[in-house]
């Protein structure tokens, strides 16, 4: 499938901007069921400053704002060609170990509701376990956008018994974590079928299973990712993967606007 | 080592002086002990005067922060250096390559040689270091391994400061107050140079520069600022070095690299020697509150762009239970023996260890996993009843933060005092300069020295004090 993604974020600040940076991860790359067919980040108001590859593999830009702007637009467009493999995105790379992924971070840390919410898992191999879960994440934590903190933790959601696809991707990995398999945080566009304008990209997880690598599970839709998903970013948990990391003087009472299109090309 | 007396480097054990003393021993019975003591108080003054020059200090605050300074050098003969340098190198050596190697394959882990919880839990581990390729593969560019001695040719690693070392300061200093109060001992005895150490500091730094610096590299210390207590050290070094000493505040990135305000404009940083720690250095990356550090220069040093020394990352060598681990680390990675022995370590968090370790408190000192400066220990046989039940009950209740080590009969050296030389209890700090091509060893180092008589803490922050060092040409 081809999907063409044009991602337009604005921030408008009442103050002039004095000094600002921001880290972005905002690229696509090839990988098991994406081609990158062309991608760019146009920017107005600020400058490219360096880039490399993180940790994560990722794909990192560090950009900084202009002196005096008040208006700074990221635009993000391009094409990507995907597969079908069940969400399945296979072996581990790269040089950062396993067992970091393993390990709990501030936003995934197993509190007592996490840790029950583990325990009811059922199935008997990795795989089914982590279907279950999934299932248990969807039914323990509802989908409902503009009530959740940008902030909260896995185990606040799992207590306030809502949240967003952030949430969904932090409690699935906080459960996993917990009972031993690591797992981590993917942050990308899903193309969706009823319409092609969104407000946000979507977040989803991934659980290491041996034999088969790395699996994604998206709670918010209760499926693995297929050829509508597109991965962007991924990390321990949302701070490692977000899309814009930001320091700012100057620039006071931000506001943000963002523009997303995510469609099948015909 | 029961009962045996103290090896003392000037007598050794048996009142016979030790060749290396000889020609200082006969300066010093020819002199005035009036004299000496008058000498005394005026290097006391020298260093009083040095501080307050760099006029960060009140003269209360600078009186505060004097170390004491003994004038009786401590003396090792070439031979024993060249043995024990041999040592250092092989160690360096073999720690550049366990941060490599923990920061990319973690061959040593995966061949069962250290256990990954070593890594996992050590709070030092900094992932945003994994697959990082530190311009000319260099993490430790300064480190100040602390050596005791307890023979005639028995020297131990007690810790390997290959994070931060602090104090090669009071080495320059120690030397040129002797030269200053003493030149005709220097006439005497031909002792090796320590004063190239900053230009020595400066073309190291300059060879580890990345790819894209020029033929001269341009190198900048980065200082926490004036309220930090090693802040007289920093700009010290920067003025020896002629760089600039830096704050946060004064460098921001511009086109892609660090930049440095000056009166020109930005003018790009190619090696920043920091001395703020990791977690400071970048509020973008790390702790979001600092101030201190320099917003995307993790970007930049990712991006291959300047050389921060050391390394982010490189305390992981710096934790206690992992160096329980050197010998194995340095065979690892070398193929060799390790040279330098390390002081036998009982990890508390192996219940047989930590069963022996509370059986024999009072014989043992332990020490914090992560602790330093002398601070959090328990010295056994020093020890009241009290302390050692109060310790008990830290151990029993977080054995992994612990590591014990039995007492060492560390070895003296005299001190000038109102009896004349008394001996007293030492250490040795040499500092060591890694490049991609070469490892540079001061001759000599920082010898710290217990003042109170029979104590073995020589830090500075519990009452210790230091002496010039001097290693003999031949």
């Amino acid at each position: 499938m081809q999907i063409t993604i044009s991602h337009t974020t604005t921030y408008r600040f009442e103050q002039p901007v004095i000094f600002g940076l921001q880290q972005l991860r905002m690229t696509p790359l090839d990988d098991v069921g994406q081609t990158v067919k062309d991608w760019a980040i146009d920017i107005t108001g600020g400058q490219h400053e360096t880039g490399f590859l993180d940790h994560h593999r990722n794909q990192v830009q560090l950009m900084s704002l202009s002196r005096d702007v008040t208006e700074v637009t990221l635009t993000c467009r391009g094409t990507v060609e995907t597969s079908n493999t069940n969400g399945v995105t296979g072996r581990h790379l790269g040089a950062a170990p396993l067992w970091l992924f393993a390990k709990q971070t501030d936003r995934t840390k197993a509190g007592p509701s996490v840790r029950r919410l583990a325990r009811q898992v059922e199935g008997d191999t990795e795989l089914d376990r982590m279907h279950n879960l999934m299932a248990l994440v969807a039914e323990a934590v509802s989908y409902t956008p503009g009530k959740s903190q940008a902030d909260w933790s896995a185990e606040d959601a799992v207590i306030e018994g809502h949240g967003v696809c952030q949430d969904h991707a932090h409690v699935f990995i906080a459960c996993a974590r917990d009972l031993g398999i690591p797992a981590r945080y993917v942050s990308g566009y899903l193309m969706m079928d009823d319409r092609t304008d969104q407000e946000a990209m979507h977040a989803w997880a991934e659980a290491h299973i041996e034999g088969l690598g790395w699996v994604g599970f998206d709670v918010s839709n209760a499926m693995c990712p297929d050829e509508r998903y597109v991965r962007v970013a991924t990390g321990l948990d949302y701070s490692d993967a977000a899309p814009v990391i930001g320091t700012r003087i100057g620039g006071e009472t931000e506001s943000l606007a963002v523009q997303i299109q995510v469609a099948q090309q015909q | 080592m029961t009962e045996k007396r103290i090896f003392d480097e000037m007598w050794g054990r048996e009142e016979d002086l030790r060749a290396p003393y000889t020609l200082f021993k006969d300066w010093f019975d020819g002199e005035e002990p009036a004299r000496l003591r008058a000498k005394q108080r005026e290097a006391e003054e020298l260093f009083r005067l040095t501080g307050i020059t760099f006029n960060v200090y009140g003269r209360a605050e600078a009186e505060e922060r004097l170390i004491p300074f003994d004038i009786i050098p401590r003396i090792i003969s070439g031979p024993e250096w060249q043995r024990l340098s041999r040592g250092i190198e092989q160690r360096v050596r073999a720690i550049n390559a366990f941060l490599y190697d923990i920061y990319h394959g973690q061959e040593i882990i995966k061949s069962g040689r250290l256990p990954a919880r070593m890594i996992e839990n050590n709070a030092a581990f900094l992932p945003q270091m994994i697959g990082v390729n530190p311009p000319g593969g260099v993490y430790t560019h300064i480190v100040g391994i602390d050596l005791v001695r307890t023979d005639d040719n028995q020297f131990y690693v007690l810790e390997d400061n290959a994070r931060t070392p602090s104090g090669v300061s009071y080495m320059l200093e120690n030397r040129e107050t002797m030269l200053q109060m003493f030149p005709e001992l220097f006439a005497r005895n031909r002792v090796q140079r320590v004063e190239t150490y900053p230009s020595d500091l400066r073309s190291s730094l300059s060879a580890c520069a990345p790819e894209m610096a020029g033929s001269n590299p341009t190198v900048a210390v980065l200082t926490p600022g004036i309220y930090n207590s090693a802040y007289f050290e920093h700009a010290f070094l920067a003025d020896q070095m002629g760089v600039e000493l830096v704050e946060g505040h004064d460098l921001r990135v511009v086109d892609g690299r660090v930049a440095m305000r000056t009166t020109q404009g930005y003018k790009p940083i190619d090696v920043l020697y920091r001395r703020v720690d990791d977690d400071f250095l970048d509020p973008l990356n790390f702790n979001p509150d600092s101030a201190l550090g320099v917003p995307g220069i993790m970007d930049v040093y990712r991006a291959g762009g300047i050389t921060i020394a050391n390394a982010p990352g490189t305390g992981i060598a710096d934790d206690k239970a992992i160096y329980s681990y050197m010998p194995e680390i340095v065979e690892f990675y070398t193929g060799e023996k390790a040279i330098l022995e390390n002081v036998p370590t009982w990890r508390c968090s192996e219940p047989d260890a930590l069963a022996y370790v509370l059986d024999n408190l009072e014989e043992l000192v332990v020490k914090e996993v992560h602790g330093s400066g002398g601070y959090g220990m328990l010295i056994g046989p020093t020890a009241t009843k009290k302390d050692i039940r109060d310790f008990r009950k830290k151990l029993e209740a977080k054995p992994a933060n612990y590591i014990a080590q039995p007492t060492l009969a560390l070895s003296t050296v005299p001190v000038f005092s109102n009896k004349g030389l008394s001996p007293r209890h030492v250490d040795l700090r040499p500092f060591v300069l890694v490049s991609p091509n070469k490892v540079n060893i001061t001759p000599g180092g920082l010898t710290r020295v217990a003042l109170k008589k029979g104590s073995l803490v020589v830090n500075s922050s519990q009452g210790g004090g230091t002496k010039d060092t001097w290693v003999l040409e031949d």
